[in-house]
């Protein structure tokens, strides 16, 4: 995907959640660090732009609620990095963004740590890229595009505001 | 999912992503970069006590033992909520309740806490070095938690946590660090810290409570408190002890109150923006007075705050081991 | 029994003798010493020609630990390890359990270093009564049963006014005092030297002022008595001072420096073993101009005699916090490789003064036989290799106790042989000995 099939994506899930959701009043969006972060900023102001409402944003770092942490034998902690949700998440309808969705052990992290800031009335996953592959029940309900893969390969997104430009590229994992 | 290769020029990655030593025994071991880490994962850190319900499941079924043979409120405490909020198993062991009184030996003491296979001991103990002896002989992460006159390092930590997150910086403040220096672990291990990072440290008290060849740390040492805070960006107060009188350090109470107290007419010395410091606990009247403690200028309960936090991101990034130890 | 050393080079200060020699020994005695000497039926002990063949060593300072604490030392695992070590013979502190302040502990340590068999074995009688610092100890009685010094060694002799005493009174017999100079105030509680490294570390220091204040005081008294007073286990420079003025007025003082304060300094406290026990004695490891001065005093003469303070302490005693470990360390079995190593090697000192330092000196500030090569003295015969290649292995040591913080260290010169009273009781197999010729 190009930087302009990423936007377009992007346009058409903000449609979809304007669409779905009666009125933004009550929605917020939650990115999970640090690409669904800058996803969920795009998204905000796209459907800000369609509504001309102000839903509010956050992010979510789910490192400490990994489920693979200590679970390595022995080796350097990954970073943590600052979890800011600046708005009460009770009784909202949060849009959980991501970057990629594969096994979902990251979403699963992602919903026990927002369940510990309140109790949402409900989340909905947002994800650019679905490859397949899950290893827990977790669905996205808006998916910019399903890639099928195989395990080997790997699914790299990039984002301008991290990586300096707009792409996802399909790898060889062998190849990083 | 991993995060995927930075490309270079944008968003700068941090200088390093790991301590490199199993244990955290004083900040003497700890590059600038180390520092850095713990400070910044602190930031994150901090946020989770904002929660309401304060606790991640980052260190479940790790078991942490607070060993202290100091009595000590403020730091088995910060320690022991910052263990729980990681959602780690804690065991609190006193001086009172071990088998010290029963002559048994640090080392042995050690070995049997060690066979029940803990993760981390938080070590609090009045001889220098026993955190050293302790991680010569224990596979788990030895965290000094103060060990004699030697160092403190998440005092420091917390310290510098709390200068950053008011100053913004580290590099290039004045920080004025005034008490009995001589017999304070907490001293050697900001020299220690402020030195890395770059600031102008000077310390002040008797001539009697400064450590000897101090001026080789890289710290400017007066006996004057009026030349140590002219210009400070930071006053840091440390407890003069009662006992020190006995050992003919000086003569009275009231004397270094008057000589070396921190007033509000002293402050004013400062930089108007400055702030207090003090690692507690304190003694109101003596290097303190009241009116500087609850003042404006005083962080001392923000201190306590961002000792949760700073405690918090020690045992986290201690509780993956040290690379170099796989081979162990 | 016969026993032809022959080939090596004999080095006797006292004779004034220094060359490709032979030395012939005729049981206890020294019966020859000459070039090409017949073999007529003795042994023959074949020499590589850089060995070097010298009066035997006396360690002048060491603790037995014997009699009340075996399980450190006892005088036939310590005698073994000075053997081991080149010295023939030593003289043990007092600071057993009982204090060896009376003739019946005297004889006690007689007798069991007579049946160890091992290095000769010289006493030294407290100065005190349970080298508390009040009574004088029954010196006479000391004396008659073999003691040849006192010294209330661990502590300094307390009062100005007791050491003036016991001065004025050994001398009578010949005996100095030694003493272990330290103000008891300025060292307080202190742990190591007071400096950098202890700041840094946070451990209680010992100023070198604690040292030299006391090597001041009994310089003064020494001359007021007249009488012999020897400084033990020196390390602060300013006591050196104190000494070197002494000397310069005729006043009776000597002086000894142990291996480890020419060798180590404090920064030792910090690395490669961080807070190491074995690093820690009295007087404390001290800063480098100090380190130097005991080096500079070592080759100008002004120190007397180089002297171990083996001081051997238990592995439980010393696995403990640094504040709460005893003080010393072992030094018999690694004396011999240090000095050549770091003096002799290191161009500070000649072989003629190495020996000078741990035996000719020893032997004449104790007033004991040794010292010397001489025709019809005892055959106490150590054999050095200066170039033997030596890898110091605390776990191979004679000694009871393993406290030595050189372990694993290389160094160059070692001992090849000892002789006590013409029987060789250790011979190296790495210096290409055989064994068990005795």
């Amino acid at each position: 995907m190009d930087a302009d099939r990423i936007g377009r994506a992007l346009t058409r899930i903000a449609h979809e959640i304007v669409e779905r959701n009666k009125s933004v009043d009550g929605l917020a969006f939650v990115g999970i660090r640090t690409r669904g972060d800058h996803l969920a900023r795009r998204l905000a102001a796209a459907v800000n732009g369609i509504t001309g409402g102000n839903v509010p944003r956050g992010a979510l770092d789910i490192t400490l609620y990994r489920d693979d942490l200590m679970r390595t034998a022995v080796g350097p902690q990954p970073l943590v990095r600052r979890t800011d949700i600046p708005f009460s998440i009770d009784d909202r309808a949060i849009l959980l963004v991501d970057d990629v969705l594969y096994t979902g052990r990251t979403i699963r992290a992602a919903l026990d740590a927002l369940i510990d800031f309140g109790r949402p009335r409900s989340i909905q996953l947002v994800v650019l890229v679905d490859r397949g592959h899950r290893e827990l029940p977790i669905k996205a309900d808006y998916v910019g595009k399903n890639i099928p893969t195989s395990a080997a390969e790997s699914v790299q997104v990039r984002v301008q505001e991290s990586d300096g430009c707009d792409e996802v590229v399909l790898q060889q994992e062998s190849a990083r | 999912m991993t995060p995927a290769s930075t490309t270079p020029g944008v968003a700068a990655p941090p200088e390093t992503t790991t301590l490199r030593g199993k244990d955290l025994l004083g900040i003497a071991d700890l590059s600038p970069a180390e520092i850095s880490l713990v400070l910044d994962t602190a930031e994150a850190m901090k946020e989770i006590a904002s929660r309401p319900i304060k606790k991640v499941p980052a260190l479940r079924g790790k078991t942490v033992v607070n060993l202290f043979f100091e009595p000590s409120t403020r730091t088995r405490t910060s320690f022991e909520i910052a263990e729980k909020r990681l959602s780690a198993d804690t065991l609190n062991l006193a001086i009172a309740s071990s088998s010290v009184a029963k002559g048994e030996t640090l080392a042995d003491t050690a070995l049997t806490l060690e066979a029940m296979r803990p993760d981390m001991i938080v070590l609090r103990h009045s001889s220098s070095g026993a955190g050293h002896l302790l991680s010569r002989i224990c596979r788990s992460a030895i965290i000094n938690a103060g060990d004699g006159m030697h160092e403190h390092p998440t005092q420091a930590l917390l310290d510098a946590f709390t200068i950053r997150e008011r100053k913004g910086r580290i590099a290039g403040l004045k920080v004025a660090i005034v008490g009995d220096l001589l017999h304070s672990r907490v001293l050697r291990s900001n020299l220690h810290l402020l030195t890395k990072l770059g600031a102008e440290a000077w310390i002040c008290g008797p001539p009697t409570l400064i450590p000897p060849d101090v001026a080789r740390f890289g710290v400017r040492a007066t006996s004057r408190v009026e030349e140590a805070v002219d210009g400070a960006d930071v006053i840091m107060l440390l407890r003069i002890q009662l006992e020190r009188m006995q050992g003919a350090y000086f003569p009275s109470l009231r004397e270094y109150f008057n000589v070396f107290g921190m007033t509000r007419a002293r402050v004013r010395l400062a930089k108007p923006d400055a702030i207090v410091m003090h690692p507690g606990p304190m003694n109101r009247g003596v290097e303190i007075a009241s009116e500087v403690a609850d003042g404006p200028d005083s962080v001392i309960l923000e201190q306590v705050a961002n000792g949760v936090a700073v405690r918090m991101a020690v045992l986290y990034l201690l509780a993956g081991g040290a690379e170099h130890e796989e081979a162990a | 029994m016969k026993r032809l050393l022959k080939g090596g080079r004999v080095v006797d200060p006292a004779a004034g003798i220094d060359g490709q020699l032979d030395v012939l020994i005729d049981d206890d005695r020294i019966a020859a010493v000459g070039r090409g000497l017949p073999v007529d039926g003795a042994v023959v002990v074949e020499l590589r020609p850089d060995f070097v063949v010298c009066p035997g060593l006396i360690d002048m300072h060491v603790h037995l630990r014997e009699p009340g604490q075996e399980h450190k030392e006892t005088i036939a695992t310590g005698t073994a390890a000075a053997v081991a070590g080149g010295f023939t013979a030593v003289a043990c502190m007092p600071n057993t359990d009982p204090i060896n302040d009376n003739a019946n502990v005297t004889a006690y340590i007689v007798s069991k270093a007579r049946e160890a068999g091992q290095a000769r074995v010289y006493p030294i009688g407290a100065v005190s009564r349970g080298s508390r610092g009040e009574l004088l100890a029954d010196i006479a009685e000391l004396r008659q049963a073999g003691c040849v010094a006192l010294s209330d060694d661990g502590r300094p002799v307390a009062t100005a006014l007791l050491m003036r005493r016991a001065l004025e009174y050994a001398a009578m017999f010949g005996m100095p005092v030694i003493d272990h100079c330290e103000d008891p105030s300025l060292k307080g509680d202190g742990v190591a030297h007071e400096g950098f490294q202890a700041s840094t570390l946070g451990l209680r220091g010992i100023p070198g002022a604690a040292e030299a204040i006391m090597v001041e005081r009994d310089v003064q008294l020494a001359e007021l008595t007249g009488a012999a007073f020897h400084v033990a286990h020196m390390s602060a420079r300013s006591s050196l001072r104190a000494v070197a003025k002494g000397k310069d007025a005729g006043i009776r003082v000597t002086c000894e420096v142990a291996p480890h304060h020419f060798t180590l300094t404090d920064e030792a406290l910090a690395a490669p073993v961080p807070y190491d026990t074995n690093v820690k004695m009295n007087p404390p490891l001290r800063e480098s101009v100090d380190r130097d001065a005991m080096v500079a005093g070592l080759a100008d003469g002004t120190v007397d005699a180089i002297a171990t303070d083996h001081a051997p302490h238990h592995y439980d005693e010393k696995q403990v916090e640094f504040d709460n470990a005893p003080f010393g360390i072992t030094g018999l079995e690694t004396a011999v490789s240090l000095t050549f190593d770091r003096l002799v090697h290191g161009g500070v000192i000649t072989l003629r003064r190495m020996i000078e330092l741990l035996s000719v000196n020893p032997a004449r500030i104790l007033s004991v036989p040794g010292g010397t090569l001489a025709v019809g003295a005892p055959a106490d015969v150590t054999i050095l290799a200066p170039d033997l290649r030596v890898r110091v292995a605390a776990a191979a040591m004679r000694s009871r106790s393993k406290n030595t913080p050189f372990d694993g260290w290389e160094l160059r010169g070692g001992v090849a042989a000892t002789i006590v009273g013409g029987r060789m009781l250790f011979a190296n197999e790495a210096a290409g000995l055989a064994a068990a010729t005795a």
